[in-house]
């Protein structure tokens, strides 16, 4: 079997895999069949079910019920709180990506697990929490009444749960990153007299633009998709403290399948969107890491001609 | 010295570590010192007896049971897919790789609805197997149905740049020593893989314990029987029963601290390994 990979000319293109560390072609394309198969069931079939439930009564009920005031007041109340979490963290995971990868300080990979933290919590966990802190029972309940405040089972609730969720997702981009790309474009800046947000804005920021937008198109999609945290503390009103995710299980158990199923293919198509943003930021980051190599390699061979 | 040095140059430590640590701790530190506190005031008996109330111990082994089995079998076609992904050209390739996310993506409360649809008796797939006796939606199949959607990224995502960084130099030399290709993979890829895949393991272990929006339409909620653990601690809020809720979640809390610590100490290795 070697000696068929040996004997292959030269001057073809390498395979990925020679006969000799391969498997059989039968054996392969079992392999390809069993997982496409898998991922088909597992994955597809649930994603096709959302857009054949949701026209399982004609377009028209597909269009009433997504133009219903309270889908309408749920996706504008879903934008709302997106608009608040996505930015609040990114201005979080970029000061904490800026101080841990920029400088040294004791405690640093315990910063590191603290920022993870909410991604291990359950979600259920996560709302609870700010039940627990904000309820009419919790800790600052009391005088939240005495002042006419309402956290929980209101607006500013889903807020803080949401935040709570979205946490983690740009600061754990961006930490490996610049971790990566060190410290010495942003000194050479600073020496040579430009100020601390001009070197952020034009050194770091143009080197680190594809993990912040990979965060945050993370970030934002799970910001509006959230349902655990976001259903402990929201109360279930309709029209006030309803998000999309709230009003899907709502209607379905109301038996309105199709109106549920019409507005989770809102959110699937949300979710679709958001894959391939994700895609083409992989391949743009892809495209000017290898650009960046290119570059290098460039320089040092023109460094060695001269 | 170079501490010091680069601490002078760059300007905005004290800012952005006070940003840091005001945030986490206003966002994060502080409520979730609250389930520690709420739970100091209970006397040790009544918290003993909540978390080990005949209910709650049937929910442990509901959630724990089915996210053990999901995890299992998503560790076994995690690989498979990983390995599809990395090592075969094949059309559609890409589109199939990018589509592996879609868990991390799609809300939870659809995931949650679809496949319930799917495995009731008169779904798609439901359809076929109610006549045969097995019945997922609303029983624990259902439940561990939900958890491998959920889990499956985590695998194929913490095994694929492994699978990639794996020197064919090893299975070429394996090859000509005249090792046969399963023992190659059994005795050369594997061991370097295995790692990874206890991570992957791992991750969505810990992701189904907590999981709550995809398994809570098709579990049912029969208390004793297909009750999970985020759903009783939302029950016990929902009857104002804070005392109740909180001790069930400092359990849950400390077993997903528990695994968060195995994974970073697994990775931690894993990364040893790999500068050795």
């Amino acid at each position: 079997m070697a000696s068929i990979a040996v004997s292959r000319p030269a001057t073809t293109a390498p395979r990925a895999v020679t006969r000799a560390t391969g498997e059989s072609r039968a054996v392969r394309w079992t392999l390809i069949v069993v997982a496409l198969s898998f991922l088909a069931f597992t994955l597809l079939l649930p994603l096709a079910l959302v857009f054949q439930q949701a026209f399982a009564k004609g377009l028209s009920a597909y269009l009433d019920a997504v133009k219903e005031p309270d889908t309408l007041s749920a996706a504008s109340l879903t934008l709302l709180i997106a608009s608040i979490a996505v930015p609040v963290n990114l201005v979080f995971g970029v000061a904490a990506a800026w101080s841990i990868t920029k400088f040294d300080f004791p405690g640093k990979n315990l910063l590191i697990t603290l920022i993870d933290l909410p991604f291990a919590v359950s979600p259920v966990i996560s709302g609870m929490i700010f039940v627990l802190l904000f309820g009419a029972q919790g800790w600052l309940g009391p005088w939240l009444l005495d002042h006419d405040i309402k956290i929980i089972f209101a607006v500013p609730g889903i807020v803080l749960a949401t935040t709570f969720v979205t946490a983690p997702f740009v600061a754990r981009e961006l930490i490996p990153l610049m971790q990566e790309q060190g410290t010495e474009e942003e000194e050479a800046a600073i020496v040579l007299g430009a100020g601390g947000w001009q070197t952020f804005f034009r050194v770091t920021l143009p080197n680190i633009k594809w993990g912040l937008l990979y965060g945050l198109i993370l970030c934002n999609a799970r910001a509006m998709g959230e349902f655990g945290a976001v259903s402990v503390v929201s109360g279930h009103i309709r029209g006030e403290t309803n998000t999309l995710p709230l009003h899907v299980e709502i209607l379905y158990n109301e038996y309105a399948f199709a109106a549920s199923f019409a507005v989770a293919s809102v959110l699937t198509l949300l979710a679709l969107v958001t894959l391939a943003l994700k895609t083409l930021v992989e391949w743009q980051q892809r495209r000017s890491a290898s650009q960046g190599a290119a570059d290098n390699e460039a320089g040092s061979s023109e460094r060695i001609a001269a | 010295m170079m501490r010091s040095k680069s601490r002078g140059v760059l300007p905005g430590f004290g800012l952005s570590l006070g940003i840091t640590c005001t945030y986490l701790s206003l966002i994060v530190l502080l409520p979730l010192a609250t389930i520690f506190v709420r739970t100091a005031d209970l006397p040790w008996s009544a918290f003993w007896s909540t978390v080990t109330d005949p209910r709650v111990v049937a929910s442990y082994r509901v959630t724990f049971g089915a996210s053990f089995v999901a995890a299992l079998i998503n560790t076994v076609f995690g690989l498979l897919v990983a390995w599809v992904l990395v090592r075969y050209r094949f059309p559609g390739r890409r589109l199939v790789d990018a589509i592996v996310d879609l868990p991390f993506a799609l809300p939870t409360a659809v995931a949650g609805i679809a496949l319930t649809t799917l495995y009731a008796g008169n779904g798609w797939v439901g359809q076929y197997l109610e006549p045969m006796g097995i019945k997922i939606s609303y029983t624990w199949l259902g439940i561990t149905v939900a958890l491998i959607f959920i889990g499956l990224p985590f695998v194929v995502r913490t095994v694929q740049p492994v699978l990639d960084d794996l020197e064919v130099e090893a299975e070429e030399a394996a090859a000509s020593l005249g090792a046969r290709r399963w023992q190659t993979f059994t005795r050369v890829v594997f061991p370097t893989v295995a790692p990874a895949l206890l991570t992957g393991f791992a991750l969505a272990f810990a992701r189904a314990i907590g999981e709550y929006g995809s398994v809570v339409f098709i579990s049912g909620n029969m208390p004793m029987k297909t009750e999970i653990v985020p759903l009783l601690i939302i029950t016990k809020l929902e009857q104002y029963d804070y005392a109740g809720a909180t001790a069930v979640a400092l359990v849950m809390l400390i077993a997903s601290f528990l695994l968060l610590l195995t994974i970073n100490l697994l990775q931690w290795a894993a990364r040893r390994r790999a500068a050795a």
